[in-house]
């Protein structure tokens, strides 16, 4: 249900960066989501329409780039890919220090 | 207009604004179009707010708790009942987040402690924002206790930090002993969990090593106390983990 949240914050920081870097129109984002965030992606394209109707990025073209969950297990010094928050290192079947997946991040725009 | 934040104005305005603005200028830029490199979490603006909160807490020396549970878990009892139990050992504020009704302040208003409801709507979790702006309306006493209890929801809240210290999850035992891995997000993100309505474990189907051990491979940090918010239960054990963070706050200040 957040995801309709966070995508009026991703609307607030193109229209701050509209007018720092001069643009009028945003026609393609993409947002880099990690795999242990507890974001849907599909609820995210669902709602990116939505949210960017009546603003600069109305229209504008939305790409997700997924990125993988990794851990780290500090007595194997091994990293473990994670699918789960719960996952445990693959060695030594201990808990995991998440290193990367919980990023939700606007990457890059095309502007015009 | 806010003197926290500047809002008075909609976002959607300004959003009009810039395109007018911007709309004579750029030709060339209308052929091709250029890529901006941002690399900003979604969350930035939440977070610049939650950290606007933090300063004040700290500065204010409010020792704030972010209390995050499913529906009916029994946020508020236990809310009462630790205001009960402290109320004359050091000042003490709540701010109430649900959907709809002010029915949750009512209760913690009813033990003469000042509370403060924000129903969020549509919105299904609290925002830094709206936090911000309730501690100004509560005017909160320094060397105080801030407990926020969040809109019933073991999803979104626990993306959404507000500046507290510690966020904190409360479980019952009614619910189910898996919560932890079907929820995983918010007892990561949870320093301390609380499993509530133990005198009710002899009638449920409920495993308490199971449901502990599902924390633990969550959040290997995690603590947890076992209590009964209606009975009274190690409800003292609770109330020694807050006094022994307030004393520690109190210290530091000094």
């Amino acid at each position: 249900m957040h995801e309709l949240s966070l995508l009026e914050n991703v609307r607030d920081i193109l229209v701050s960066h509209a007018k720092s870097q001069n643009f009028s129109q945003v026609s393609k984002v993409t947002l880099e989501i990690g795999k242990l965030s507890c974001v849907e992606v599909e609820a995210l394209r669902f709602a990116f329409d939505v949210v960017m109707k009546s603003s600069l990025a109305e229209n504008a073209e939305l790409i997700l780039s997924e990125l993988d969950g990794i851990g780290y297990c500090q007595p194997c010094g091994q990293n473990t890919l994670m699918e789960q928050l719960y996952d445990a290192c693959a060695y030594c079947g201990r808990p995991l220090a998440v290193v990367q997946g919980m990023e939700m991040k606007i990457k890059d725009l095309v502007v015009i | 207009m806010c003197g926290i934040c500047g809002c008075g104005t909609t976002e959607q305005k300004q959003a009009h604004q810039f395109v007018f603005k911007n709309d004579h200028h750029h030709h060339d830029d209308h052929e091709t179009g250029r890529l901006i490199q941002i690399e900003q979490d979604l969350l930035s603006k939440n977070n610049a707010y939650a950290e606007k909160n933090r300063a004040y807490f700290k500065q204010h020396n409010i020792f704030t708790l972010n209390l995050v549970s499913s529906p009916g878990a029994g946020k508020t009892t236990l809310l009462v009942e630790t205001i009960k139990a402290l109320q004359d050992r050091f000042p003490i504020a709540v701010i109430e987040g649900d959907q709809q009704t002010e029915r949750d302040a009512d209760r913690i208003r009813a033990t003469g402690t000042p509370a403060l409801q924000i129903n969020t709507g549509r919105a299904c979790h609290l925002d830094a924002h709206g936090i911000g702006h309730a501690v100004m309306d509560l005017k909160l006493i320094d060397n105080s206790l801030l407990a926020i209890e969040n809109v019933g929801n073991l999803v979104c809240p626990s993306s959404f930090d507000l500046g507290e210290a510690h966020k904190v999850v409360v479980l019952s035992v009614t619910e189910g002993d898996d919560k932890p891995i079907k929820y995983p997000d918010m007892f990561h993100a949870a320093d301390l969990m609380l499993i509530n309505k133990m005198d009710l474990l002899p009638y449920v189907d409920f495993d308490m090593a199971r449901c502990i051990q599902y924390a633990k491979q969550v959040n290997p940090v995690i603590e947890i106390i076992c209590l009964s918010a209606t009975k009274g239960e190690n409800l003292s054990v609770w109330t020694a983990w807050l006094e022994e963070r307030m004393q520690a706050l109190l210290l530091e200040s000094h």
